[in-house]
């Protein structure tokens, strides 16, 4: 293998360039960015960056003297929008096109937003930078009220930092419960309390039914018939793999690109990573796509070993990882919460929103959560169970 | 020159943060092979506090984002963090953890 074509240029991108090098890769790398932005972190985007405590540079991933030393082609501000599988050729909106040996597909995901905004002013989605710099301007200008429609992750955090700026804020979730799905029901509720702990209006199980507003919103229509009055809305409603410019490339696609544990995809020389990658986890026995920051900067590891042997590697079989700061709580959580489980207090006691704890299947510990609990998170973490294991026992 | 705690109260595998008399939180480590290291304790990367983070060997992990210090210079091993985290002089003395608080650059 002579030449790699990356696809991708956020923290998935990059390790895969990474990843290669310290593999002993030698040959060309091009590396495809739709931003104009060198890989960035995005976590901050939703909390310290957000209200305005840090700048754009302290965000880089890297470095000059590594960039020198990767030896990387980037190409920034290029949208691939067609692969074709049996030369590996990647086609770029400007109509350039790039053949080599080797593809990774590391184009990510996209958030979802809702049709009855397009084209009103003062509705967000947040994922890149220049998302977060054009919401940041937004809420520090004067005082809006702030309307978040999504009480998960990205939305809590976004409520959060608003509400830091001194801003009012009200959180509308579709479901009963906020994070059930990846915190179970008894964690879930509390993530809501977090919210309420702070005096930020949380209405749950409304759907939201448009927006009221002229060219900008005014407003955002609730299915119970309330009308919540906003200057600034913001949409975390999830998202979507961008696959977009791979439907008929023949790499299979299922809610995003469908891969075996290795990250191979269903053709030769192509492997996906990061948020895209819909691989079967050996932890957690799933196989659905794996949105944390610490997939994107692990995955690759495994993925470019599969590119350059051209047999699938074997994944480590470590708890999927992530954390999300909120209310200066900071939430940990390791492994797959299973449906209906309730979680074990280890230390610690919710009341005080400090405390760890996990979740077990035949006794034996899958997964564990803890907020402000990082030193005994990181020992339970490594205590884990893979859950097929779990199950077999 | 502050003393921490005494080495009984800091056993192998165990950290603690020191908050006062310095002029930033740091970190002092006894590590499993007996050696007593200090850093500073927010992780050059990222807000954490790395007497919360998992020690191998020499070695810290950051305990949010998985990033390795070499506690003998501080500096990373590997992604994401960047940048080193200072070094300070710690010792033992007739049963406490002193900590000689230095101003310099990481060895």
């Amino acid at each position: 293998m002579r030449s790699v074509t990356v696809v991708g240029a956020s923290l998935a991108g990059l390790s895969a360039v990474r990843a290669l090098r310290a593999e002993g890769f030698e040959g060309d790398i091009t590396v495809v960015g739709k931003e104009l932005h060198l890989p960035y972190d995005r976590p901050p985007l939703s909390k310290e960056f957000l209200k305005g405590n840090l700048d754009a540079e302290a965000l880089a991933l890297s470095e000059p003297y590594e960039y020198e030393d990767l030896e990387a082609n980037w190409l920034l501000g290029e949208s691939a929008v067609r692969l074709d599988p049996g030369a590996r050729t990647v086609t770029l909106a400007g109509g350039q096109e790039l053949q080599s040996d080797g593809v990774v597909i590391a184009t990510g995901a996209a958030p979802r937003t809702l049709p009855a905004a397009d084209g009103l002013a003062g509705v967000h989605t947040l994922r890149t930078l220049d998302d977060a710099l054009a919401l940041r301007a937004e809420l520090l200008d004067g005082m809006p009220r702030v309307v978040v429609i999504g009480a998960g992750f990205i939305g809590a955090e976004v409520a959060s930092t608003a509400h830091r700026l001194g801003l009012h804020v009200t959180v509308v979730e579709a479901l009963d419960v906020p994070l059930e799905r990846q915190l179970g029901r008894d964690m879930g509720l509390l993530a809501a309390s977090l919210h309420t702990d702070h005096g930020v209006d949380l209405v749950c199980g409304t759907g939201v039914t448009g927006f009221a507003g002229e060219g900008r919103v005014a407003g955002v229509h609730l299915a119970d018939g309330r009308t919540l009055p906003a200057d600034v809305v913001v949409i975390g409603v999830g998202v979507r793999p961008a696959t977009d410019w791979l439907v008929d490339s023949g790499v299979e696609l299922d809610d995003g690109v469908v891969c075996d544990a290795g990250c191979a995809t269903s053709v030769p020389g192509v492997v996906a990573v990061g948020d895209i990658a819909r691989c079967p986890n050996p932890f957690t026995g799933r196989h659905a796509r794996i949105e944390h920051w610490s997939n994107a900067n692990e995955q690759s590891r495994t993925a470019i070993r599969t590119l350059l042997t051209g047999v699938s590697a074997q994944p480590p079989a470590t708890a999927p990882y992530f954390w999300s700061d909120q209310y200066g709580v900071r939430i940990q959580l390791a492994g797959h919460v299973p449906a209906g489980a309730r979680p074990r207090i280890v230390e610690g006691d919710v009341d005080s929103r400090s405390f760890a704890a996990v979740y077990e299947i035949a006794g034996e510990p899958v997964a564990a959560v803890a907020m402000n609990q990082p030193k005994l998170f990181n020992r339970l973490r490594r205590k884990l169970t893979p859950a097929l294991a779990a199950v077999a026992s | 020159m502050i003393t921490v705690c005494r080495i009984d109260d800091l056993p192998p595998g165990e950290s603690i943060r020191v908050t006062e008399g310095v002029p930033a939180p740091v970190a002092v480590f006894h590590t499993e092979d007996g050696e007593v290291y200090a850093l500073d304790d927010t992780c050059s990367h990222q807000d954490a506090s790395l007497s919360d983070g998992w020690m191998e060997g020499c070695f810290v992990e950051c305990p949010l984002h998985a990033a390795f210090f070499d506690m003998r210079t501080g500096n990373p091993t590997c992604a994401p963090a960047k940048f080193p985290v200072r070094t300070h002089q710690v010792s033992v003395e007739n049963g406490h953890v002193l900590l000689h608080i230095s101003v310099g650059e990481p060895a």
